[in-house]
């Protein structure tokens, strides 16, 4: 009898803890105390522990962001590592609050798989590294190869549609882990490693000789990634979009680490509706009304975290293209605050 | 007349409520109502929950475009197929190497198993040092070992190893000559068949008629002419229909052949060597089980030590080996999920991976996963059991 007490209780706790944890992102953050964020097991320049074991990247600053929005302390967040794979099942069933893990922006992702994009982080496109000693030009010449590549990834399917859009031929071998691939490509498995070109350029520096390697000149895709939330919670959705597009903000109207100060002093409209000298736009949003002051000082506008990752301040060194403000020659583009 | 029926029905009520037998079908009713509400509870929740977060479900999934590439396939795909064709691919990916990995472990493991009882010192050591060696090391280890360590250190296909130009050996797998079937190879093909069924049964006559009689056939040179000579003559007969196509490198790869690929190769070795290890110690412990005095005296019947194991100590004791055996050919099966960690498609990769990532269906696949893998296990126990139960009726 007291067994079946005891199940009736478990069963009871079951059912009811499950039902109540629904939306409410934001205040179950608030009570944790930190943010839970979902990241790659290691890809340099997104999201990679360093040499002290302290996670950085562009991915990681985002969520670093979000925190110091909340917490005004950008280092309450617990980062958890995912394979491409598992992502967006660990989002899906609440283990982690936010995904920011070079992730592509795609339909079915955004509708059947009950996510939500926030925004674009950044702007890729998928391409393909070789051996320079194959002395291949194009990666129309790829007939017949082996090609490695990660897993649950739109890297793969492009892969397929590449080959088979121009009727060649391929073998592909699918790994569950970026670092698996890598192994395998650096072993001599597959003649081709194929993945989005930041990718690319980061797995690059962990190749035995880096400098054997090229990358074709080919970008075969659209691959916008992004942080990614669970469907069903607005408010905690527009926090992470809005922390991006506040990052941009800051950067198109030259408020950064360095400048902060002077923006905080600033009589420019605008600006004091950033800094939240002038409104209350923060509050709006379930935050305080300096959020992008807190997010400024600890970790910087999108121009200062893409240099310092990925780009020319980093060991990866790639151009701002795409991904520069769109006044500036990219796309980057925010709505305003207002 | 009135009060004593009262009286008996007071009494078997009472009766009723200590009645040790209907109490504990009343409790173990009241118990699986309570499990089914709670499986109804969890999935009516899951239902719930998957709809307000406007998770996609139902099986619907199907037969909608795979669009990725699989390395091996047993059955003709591309990528334009569907779902469900991607898990017909995994699954019989998955019986392959599990069907072979089965076969190959038990051949080593009898061999090593009775090796290890060999009275010859260095064959009994080795097979000793083979089994403390495989299986105190991990699965997965050993599968990466295979993969990473011995094939992956071969040569690229430029610089392949060959055999008479016909067998290649590089970092890409082993690629061997496809056979060709021209028109008349289907009566070489039906004549092998005829002669490998009349070999089975002259192996049943022959044995019927020993035990009856007394007298041998000699079984072995008449089935090396069945099932070897015949086919040759009808070969010769039809003009020699059957040819080889040669691989070739052509660009990357070999062209044409049939490729072993190498993470094929590596689960298949690691699997079978693995199991094969705990075979060997099933096998010996079969062995040992059956009491001395059967083969002294078989030995004193003049029966030669090959005979004497062979028909009289080990069907003795396969009566010990077969159900600890069927518990390793079950491991083997689901071992063979660990394919996973080197990138052979088998059911979990592509099934249990790709596509349950790319449609996030967890619950539909997880489930479909789960109850195949169920369903090849109970089929291999069955057939075990079967087995078993036969043997078991040889018993006098």
């Amino acid at each position: 009898m007291k067994s079946v007490m005891c199940r009736l209780a478990f069963a009871a706790i079951i059912a009811l803890t499950a039902q109540a944890a629904s939306a409410q992102t934001l205040k179950t953050v608030k009570e944790r105390g930190t943010l839970i964020c979902g990241v790659s097991q290691g890809l340099p320049g997104f999201s990679n522990p360093d040499d002290k074991g302290n996670w950085t990247g562009l991915d990681v600053d985002l969520c670093r962001a979000i925190a110091a929005a909340i917490f005004n302390d950008a280092k309450k967040v617990k980062f958890t590592p995912l394979s491409a794979k598992d992502r967006f099942t660990a989002l899906q069933s609440g283990e982690i609050d936010v995904l920011s893990r070079n992730s592509t922006w795609t339909s079915s992702r955004d509708s059947s798989l009950g996510l939500n994009f926030a925004a674009v982080s950044y702007y890729d496109g998928q391409g393909f590294m070789v051996r320079k000693s194959l002395k291949l030009n194009s990666a129309l010449e790829l007939t017949g190869a082996s090609v490695c590549t990660q897993t649950g990834t739109t890297t793969e399917l492009n892969l397929a549609d590449f080959f088979r859009a121009h009727k060649m031929k391929y073998e592909v071998i699918a790994f569950a882990t970026a670092d698996e691939t890598v192994k395998a490509y650096d072993g001599g498995r597959c003649d081709v490693f194929t993945s989005d070109v930041s990718q690319l350029y980061a797995e690059k520096l962990k190749l035995t000789n880096a400098n054997d390697h090229a990358i074709l000149p080919e970008v075969i895709s659209k691959e916008p990634l992004g942080p990614v939330v669970r469907h069903g919670d607005d408010q905690w959705f527009d926090i992470v979009k809005w922390t991006h597009y506040a990052m941009i903000n800051a950067e198109e109207l030259g408020v950064s680490t360095k400048t902060l100060d002077e923006a905080l002093k600033s009589a420019k409209p605008d600006v004091k509706r950033l800094v939240g000298t002038e409104g209350n736009y923060g509050e709006q949003l379930g935050l305080t009304k300096d959020w992008v002051v807190r997010i400024i000082k600890q970790v910087g506008n999108y121009g200062e975290t893409f240099d310092r990752n990925v780009g020319p301040g980093s060991r990866l060194g790639i151009a701002r293209g795409l991904n520069n403000l769109w006044n500036n020659g990219g796309i980057q583009y925010a709505p305003p605050i207002r | 007349m009135t009060v004593e029926p009262l009286g008996r029905a007071t009494r078997s009520r009472y009766a009723a409520v200590y009645d040790p037998k209907l109490r504990s079908i009343f409790y173990q009713s009241i118990l699986l109502a309570i499990l089914a509400w709670l499986a109804f509870e969890f999935a009516l929740n899951a239902k719930a929950n998957l709809q307000a977060q406007n998770i996609a479900t139902g099986f619907g999934f199907f037969d909608n475009t795979a669009g990725f590439g699989v390395n091996q396939s047993l059955i003709a795909y591309q990528e334009s197929d569907s779902y469900g064709r991607v898990f017909l691919v995994g699954l019989l990916n998955t019986l392959l190497v599990s069907a072979l990995g089965i076969a190959l472990a038990t051949v080593i493991g009898f061999l090593v198993g009775i090796g290890r009882l060999s009275g010859n010192w260095l064959i009994a050591r080795l097979a000793g040092g083979y089994v403390e060696l495989i299986r105190n090391l991990p699965l997965l280890f050993q599968i990466l070992f295979w993969y990473l360590a011995v094939l992956g250190a071969l040569p690229p296909p430029r610089a392949a190893m060959s055999v008479f130009d016909e067998i290649f050996l590089s970092n890409r797998g082993i690629v061997v000559p496809r056979p060709l079937f021209a028109e008349g190879a289907g009566v070489v093909l039906a004549v092998l068949a005829a002669g490998i069924a009349a070999t089975i049964a002259l192996c049943f006559w022959a044995r019927r008629r020993q035990e009856k009689t007394g007298r041998q056939f000699p079984v072995g040179r008449t089935a090396a002419g069945l099932i070897l000579g015949l086919p040759l003559i009808a070969l010769a007969a039809t003009g020699f229909p059957i040819g080889f196509e040669s691989p070739q490198l052509r660009g990357f790869n070999f062209v044409g052949g049939i490729t072993m690929i190498p993470e094929f190769v590596a689960l298949l070795i690691a699997l079978s060597t693995y199991t094969a290890a705990f075979i060997a110690e099933i096998v010996r412990a079969g062995i040992l089980a059956v009491p001395r005095g059967q083969s002294e005296a078989a030995y004193s019947l003049g029966l030669k030590p090959g005979r004497s194991m062979r028909l009289v100590v080990i069907p003795q004791a396969m009566r010990v080996i077969i159900p600890p055996l069927t518990s390793q050919f079950l491991n083997l099966t689901k071992n063979s999920s660990l394919a996973v960690g080197i990138g052979y498609p088998d059911l979990f990769a592509v099934f249990a991976g790709t596509t349950l990532n790319q449609t996030g269906q967890a619950i539909e696949i997880l489930a479909i996963t789960m109850a195949v893998y169920l369903f090849i296990s109970l089929v291999t126990s069955l057939l075990m059991n079967w087995y078993n139960a036969r043997l078991q009726l040889a018993e006098r």
